[in-house]
Parts: structure tokens; sequence; C-alpha cells
């Protein structure tokens, strides 16, 4: 087999993607006349030379966290989830739910439900498609894409029909009681002598992220249902063969992605905007597809590539607001990402193993000689 | 609801149907050839907002639909090396696809206008004219078949009538000719075809290719027919909307053409009363919304005829060693 050493495999490759993704931004934006250098030392600046930039890093890796999480678990069984976003949506509506109608003492208690509450309405709007898939052999993809649609109109109907509070102009539902408020790191860590995070969103979420990964990690290679999970990804009649229920582990699977894309609900209803508004996501769902593609669906990748594209959303934000780059250049570097890292990850791959295999029957051939 | 109206009504699906139908019949195509396009929403929008461009800069339509057609090739050609060449999966690409128009449009229309990612309005020659049908002004006198003809059939714009007559030419393309048989064989079986010693890589990019000029065609008239200009993010689901009446009409033309106007009557009727009043029953407007991707859903589900996709779809070919 002309196969690659593992690492070349985990770091090598999606580095080259990478890379070629970064030089083509570039291009990109030295196409619209500005300077590649000056836009990557403002981006820098902004995102992380700034405690601020740090707390608007991590809000928005936070989201990516559970949405890559989210595509991963449900890549390891050979699905594709393209419906994070509107499993994030659904998410954030069971969080609003709990914040709203039922009374907290205390934020952490506040939390757990409504984790629990933003994890079973991800989970719930996932069902469907993964029956659809699993039972009837209705392309997975196509549903999760027209579930999102469905979702923003659920969501649009019930925010400006139902939940939008007497008087108010902007399709959202009312404030969250104060006691549902999530601390943010302001709160953590900011002493009178060290002002740190001063205004950014990062919050305490970022800790259930962590321990998502943790959790995912664990599931997915130290369970039997992981270890399920996996089979059928590799091979749905050998995963049958061995007596796994495709149908049962194919739902499974994608109630856990939706939950997890649907826990992105609680860092943008209940840590940062504290009601939940239309377009909360704001693409997120998607962008759990690049991160998940970068980090070759292990959850210390997609914790890595979460960061990254933190790093990049807090950095167009800055770009937009200094320069005359506007945001969408983060939407062209996140295509670039999926396209190099996902659909012409061959491109890259076949000739590094082509230079693997020559090194390999080289050293071959010394010894012998 | 009297006659007017609804000759109203239906005037507008016919308007809102025709870019359906373009990037359906452009998936249509790809899919047929066993490559899964999930990316008309984005050639759509990169040749909507090229052909704005060129015909705001020019003020010529025509250069603007060239310029919206290249930009969609061109975007199709690199679905069909990620796809084709390269054997990647063919959905990322697609999603791919569908950002990088995003996200291109906004800012090449930032660098060349400056007017928040949107193109100057089009006047006079950068927008299509309606054409007038032969007497339709002499008929609209005549009761019911006048104004049926002088407002539903007459008085649209050119692209809407190469929309429609792009139904029967994909069929007769697909059904009645050699290319066509090749293509629908490529889809189904690409083995068979390659056996038969005819190029499955070279029929697949004929396909996409097809589907790119199809949905330059859908994009331009997006901006330079429906409206008078480019928007960031005008095509507004409009491509998913045609992957769902693909699904909708199981790939076949004819069907293809019921499903864009059943899902353009839906748009027309959403785009003119909020929320309908149903004797006591109001239905919400955001129904409206939801439902061409609820019916996709009830279709797919196979609760009402199964939808069979065409067997390759999705599938790299790799030839036998």
């Amino acid at each position: 087999m002309d196969r690659m050493p593992a690492w070349a495999d985990a770091v090598l490759v999606p580095l080259i993607s990478l890379l070629l993704a970064a030089l083509l931004s570039a291009l990109v934006i030295l196409g619209i006349g500005e300077n590649p250098i000056e836009a990557l030392k403002l981006m820098v600046e902004g995102a992380l030379l700034r405690s601020a930039g740090w707390g608007y890093t991590l809000y928005y890796a936070t989201n990516f966290i559970f949405t890559g999480l989210a595509v991963s678990v449900a890549f390891h069984a050979k699905l594709f989830n393209i419906g994070g976003e509107g499993q994030a949506m659904i998410g954030g509506l069971g969080v609003a739910l709990v914040c709203l109608y039922l009374p907290w003492p205390h934020w952490s208690l506040a939390l757990v439900a409504a984790s629990v509450a933003a994890a079973l309405f991800g989970a719930v709007w996932a069902f469907i498609p993964a029956y659809l898939q699993a039972k009837r052999g209705s392309h997975i993809v196509i549903t999760t894409i027209m579930f999102n649609f469905i979702a923003a109109a659920l969501l649009n109907y019930l925010l400006v029909n139902v939940m939008k509070p007497e008087g108010q102009q902007d399709p959202a539902t009312a404030i969250f009681p104060a006691a549902t408020h999530l601390p943010t790191f302001q709160d953590m860590f900011a002493t009178e002598a060290m002002p740190l995070f001063r205004g950014s969103p990062g919050n305490v979420t970022f800790f259930l992220a962590i321990a998502a990964c943790l959790v995912v990690w664990a599931l997915i290679w130290r369970t039997r249902l992981g270890y399920e999970i996996r089979a059928l990804g590799h091979s749905e009649s050998a995963a049958r063969y061995a007596g796994i229920s495709p149908v049962r582990t194919i739902v499974i699977a994608m109630l856990i992605s939706g939950a997890l894309a649907g826990l992105m609900g609680v860092n943008t209803a209940m840590g940062e905007a504290e009601r939940l508004v239309m377009n909360a996501t704001e693409g997120a769902g998607f962008i759990g597809i690049a991160v998940a593609l970068m980090g070759r669906n292990h959850p210390i990748g997609v914790f890595l590539a979460a960061i990254l594209f933190g790093f990049l959303y807090q950095g167009g934000a800055e770009l937009a607001l200094w320069t005359n780059i506007p945001r969408e250049l983060i939407v062209v570097i996140q295509a670039l990402v999926i396209l190099f890292t996902g659909a012409l990850d061959n491109m890259v791959r076949m000739p590094l193993e082509r230079v693997f295999a020559a090194r390999r029957r080289a050293a071959r051939k010394t010894p012998a000689e | 609801m009297d006659y007017n109206t609804l000759l109203q009504v239906l005037d507008s699906t016919v308007r809102l149907a025709t870019p359906l139908l373009l990037a359906c019949l452009a998936g249509l195509f790809s899919e047929r050839s066993g490559v899964i396009d999930i990316g008309l929403e984005g050639k759509m929008l990169i040749a909507a907002f090229f052909s704005a461009a060129i015909a705001a800069m020019t003020g010529s339509v025509w250069l603007g639909l060239g310029a919206g057609i290249v930009s969609a090739v061109l975007l199709s050609l690199v679905h069909g090396l990620a796809s084709i060449t390269f054997r990647g999966n063919q959905l990322i690409s697609g999603v791919a696809i569908n950002f990088l128009a995003a996200g291109l449009t906004v800012l090449i229309a930032q660098d060349w206008f400056g007017q928040g990612g949107r193109t100057p309005s089009l006047i006079g020659g950068g927008r299509w004219g309606n054409i007038t049908l032969p007497f339709a002004d002499t008929l609209s006198g005549v009761p019911v078949i006048g104004p049926l003809y002088a407002q539903l059939i007459s008085g649209h714009s050119l692209l809407v009538y190469v929309g429609f007559l792009m139904v029967p030419l994909t069929w007769w393309v697909l059904f009645r000719t050699r290319f066509g048989l090749r293509l629908r064989a490529v889809g189904e079986s690409p083995e068979a075809v390659d056996t038969a010693g005819v190029s499955v890589v070279g029929l697949r990019y004929a396909a996409v290719a097809i589907c790119g000029l199809l949905c330059g065609i859908a994009g331009s008239y997006l901006a330079t027919g429906l409206q008078a200009g480019f928007v960031k993010d005008m095509t507004a689901g409009r491509g998913y909307i045609a992957l769902a009446a693909l699904i909708f009409a199981k790939w076949r033309p004819w069907h293809a053409l019921g499903a864009c106007l059943l899902f353009g009557l839906l748009q027309a009727v959403a785009l003119r009363y909020q929320n309908i009043d149903l004797g006591g029953i109001t239905i919400p407007v955001q129904v409206m919304d939801a439902l061409p991707y609820i019916l996709t859903v009830v279709i797919l589900a196979g609760f009402v005829g199964k939808a069979i996709p065409p067997r390759a779809g999705g599938e790299p070919y790799v030839k036998e060693r």
C-alpha cells in the first residue's frame, strides 16, 4: 500500500491545504487592492493581542466547537449533517423557553437546564432527517438542508407572531431574567487592577464546549457506541455483519450530532444576546463543516480549527472596522478552506503519497545494496 | 379574488418561477450525469453579480449575460475539477462553491462600486425590456382570453421565454439525442459507458458546463431582468428551492416545469399576501416560505411516490485497472 505515515495524514495534508487556502486568500486581498501582510497584522492585533479580542475570538470559537463536533460525529458514521444551522436555531429556542418561562434562582442551575433543553431541541430537529435516512433512504444532506429552511421559517414565525413582547419592533424575545445571565470572562477574570476581557462576549459556555470535546472523544474512541458509529462509517455491510443495526446507529449518531449543534444556542442566546434573536446562528452551522474537515474529525483538531476560525471571525470584524475590506473576506477564506481540505483533498494527497512512496522505495533499496 | 388579481398573481408566478426553472434544469443536467450539485445557489449568485456589474459598466445587458454565464461556468468547472478530476466529495465541493460565491461577490462589489456590496441600479439598456408579443394590444379588449394573453403570456423579458423553451429543449437533448442517452447512462452506470469506449470524464464535464451555462442565465435574469441590479445574497435560497424542485420532479424536465411553477406560485402568493385568511384559520406567510421544503421532505420520505436519484449520483468514477 502506498500510504503515508500517520503524522503526514493528520498534520501535513491539512497544513498544506491550509497554506493553499491562505495563499489564495492573500491573492484575493491583493486583487481588491489591499495589502495582505497589513491585513494579517491588523487581524492578529485585533483578535489576539488584546484580551477583549481573545474574548471575542473564544466566543466565536465556542460556537464553532459545538457545530464542528456536531459535523464530525455525523462524519464518523459517514453522514453529512449540513443541518447544524437549523439544529442550532432550534436549540436556541429551547434555551429561550427554559430561561423565559421557568424561574431560576442561580445561573448555574439555569445553565444546566438550558443545556439539556438546547441539546434536546437540537436532537429533535435532527431526528426526522435521521429517521428518514435510516428507514427510507432519503438523502440526509438534502433533508437537513430543507430542515434548515424550515427551522428558519418556524423561528421567524415564533419570534414575529408569538414570542415578541408587546410594542417591540425587532423580531426577538424579551430579555432573559437577570438570574439566568451567564458570567462572561470579564466577570470571571477581570480585577480592579487588571480589567481583562472588557465588553467581550466570551463566557462560561466556552468551558462547556471544552467538556463537549472530551465527551465526544470518549464517546467515539472509548465506548461501544462510538465503535459502532465508526464501524458503520467504515463499512455498512461489515457493521451489519457484526450485528450492528445501521438504523439504530444512524439515528443515534444524528441525535448526538443535533444535540451538539443545539448546544451552540446556549452560547449565543444565553451567553451573548441574553435573548433569542433571528439569525443568532450567523452561519456557524456551516462553519462547523470547515472546522470538522480541517480538524480531521478529531476533537483536538476541531478545537484548534475552531480557535482558528474564531480568530478569523474576530480578525475579519476588525478588518471591516479599520479597512476597506468587508467581512465577507472571511466567507471567502472559509470557502477556500472547505474546498481545499474537503473537496480537493486528493489534489494535495495524491502527490504527497507519491513522494512518500518514492522515499520508502529509496529507503528500502539503500540497505540492500 | 377577481380575474385581474388572479392574472397578476400568475404573472408574478411566471417571473419568479423562471430563475427556479433555469437553475432546476441546470441541476438536472449535472445530476443526471452523476454529479450532485448543491452549488446551484452559488453559481446563480456569482452570475447575478457579474451580469449586473458588467451591464452597469457597459450599459449592455447582453455583455452582462455573457459575463454572468462565463463566471458561472468557471465556478462549475471548479466543481468539476473537485468532483470529477480529483474525485472529491461533491457535496462538500458544492458547499464550498456556495460560500465562495457569497463572499467573492460582496468583496468584488465593494472593491468595484464601493456601495456596500451592491451594484448601481441598472437603467435603460442595462436591463432586459419586456417583450410585447404580436397582437397583445389589439387582443387585450377580448374578454377573458385577451387579458390572459396580454398580461400573462406576453410582456415578459426575453430570458423568461428562454427559460420556458429550455424545458422542451432539455427533454429533447436528454431523451432524443445520442449525447442525452450517454449523459443519462453515465449517471446510472458509468462503467457501462466506459466499456463502450465513451469518456466518462468528458461527458461529466460537459454536463457540469451546461449546468454552469443555465445557472448563468438564471442568475443573470435575477439581477438584470427580475430586479435592476445586484444586492448581497440576492439569490436568497433560490438555488436550494431549485434543488428541491429537482427532487420534487424526480429528475424529469417536464415535471421540473410543474414543480418550479408550483414553488413560484408559493413565492408569488407569499410576496402578495402577508397572511392568508381561510375562513377563520389564518395561514402565516412563513408557511408559504417553508412549504417548498416541507413538500420536498415528504417526497423524499417516499410517502407520496418515491424519488429515486440517478444511481451513480455522488460517486466519483474510478477506472478499473
